[in-house]
């Protein structure tokens, strides 16, 4: 059981998870892309901490504070896209353009 | 050899539910595929030897992060068609080119052994006992600083939400008439 097919399928998710950021204009579907690309990274973490024999568990460690902050950018995201859906009546990213210079 | 029959199985589960969480239509779909694809990376953790990691990620994403995204899909809305023309000329064909770099890329770097070390160890089993006497000794100090992290989230929310246009100044009422005056 080597590490190599892990890292293969974190970097396909990882793509997958780039792909949906710069194509979805629905701000839901960006925000579970970003949760794909932090499952991926999680999925190389652990594979690695696994191969190292690591007996700190700085893998699982790491893990556990990535999805930590996943929890908490999540909770911060969607209660921005529901204020953005209140007073825009749309979650389109593509019609955010307030801040636009 | 189980281990491999495992791999594929739910390697294969969780490409198609990333690929449903980017092309689904509707946003309904997307949430459940990414479920899917976060049940499979725990199986994942479990053949990693992280079983503590894989009941964090079942409870905390599949379980609770995943319903609040699915609430909020049904506040925002699933019947709206989503455009999918692309506006940009030349950046979809370059795209393509360069995911195929990435591609090769990634082919190339994977016939090189870039860890050495004793190889196919299973690892310390990251066991809730193991794992918590490692994050309360060596992580103390960050470990408070998610807790600091998820104090500033939590608040930060909880003010998004009582956010009214136009009553920034004073919001003593804003319990009272929670979502009669929506324009």
């Amino acid at each position: 059981m080597t590490v190599n097919q892990f890292l293969i399928l974190g970097a396909l998710l990882f793509s997958l998870g780039v792909y949906g950021v710069l194509v979805r204009r629905n701000a839901v579907a960006v925000l579970l892309s970003i949760e794909l690309m932090l499952a991926a990274v999680n999925i190389n973490l652990v594979a690695f901490g696994s191969l190292l024999g690591d007996t700190l568990h700085t893998g699982h460690i790491f893990a556990l504070f990535v999805i930590t902050v996943a929890a908490a950018e999540v909770g911060i995201g969607l209660a921005i896209v529901i204020l953005i859906f209140r007073n825009r009546s749309s979650a389109n990213v593509d019609e955010l353009d307030l801040m636009k210079w | 050899m189980v281990e491999l029959v495992l791999f594929i199985i739910f390697g294969l589960a969780a490409l198609f539910g990333a690929v449903t969480t980017v092309w689904a239509r509707n946003p309904v779909y997307s949430a459940l595929g990414l479920m899917l694809t976060l049940f499979s990376v725990a199986v994942f953790y479990v053949s990693n030897g992280a079983q503590f990691v894989a009941a964090v990620q079942v409870i905390v994403y599949a379980g609770a992060v995943m319903t609040l995204f699915l609430f909020v899909i049904m506040l925002v809305g699933v019947d709206r068609a989503e455009d999918r023309r692309e506006n940009l000329p030349v950046q979809r064909p370059l795209a393509l080119g360069l995911l195929v770099l990435f591609g090769a890329g990634v082919l190339v770097a994977g016939r090189f052994a870039w860890v050495t070390g004793a190889e196919g160890g299973r690892g310390a089993e990251g066991t809730v006992e193991a794992l918590g006497s490692e994050l309360f000794r060596r992580w103390v100090l960050p470990f408070e600083l998610t807790a600091l992290l998820l104090i500033i989230a939590a608040a930060g929310t909880v003010a998004l939400g009582l956010f009214r246009r136009g009553e920034a100044e004073g919001g003593d009422e804003g319990e009272a008439g929670e979502g009669e005056e929506a324009p």
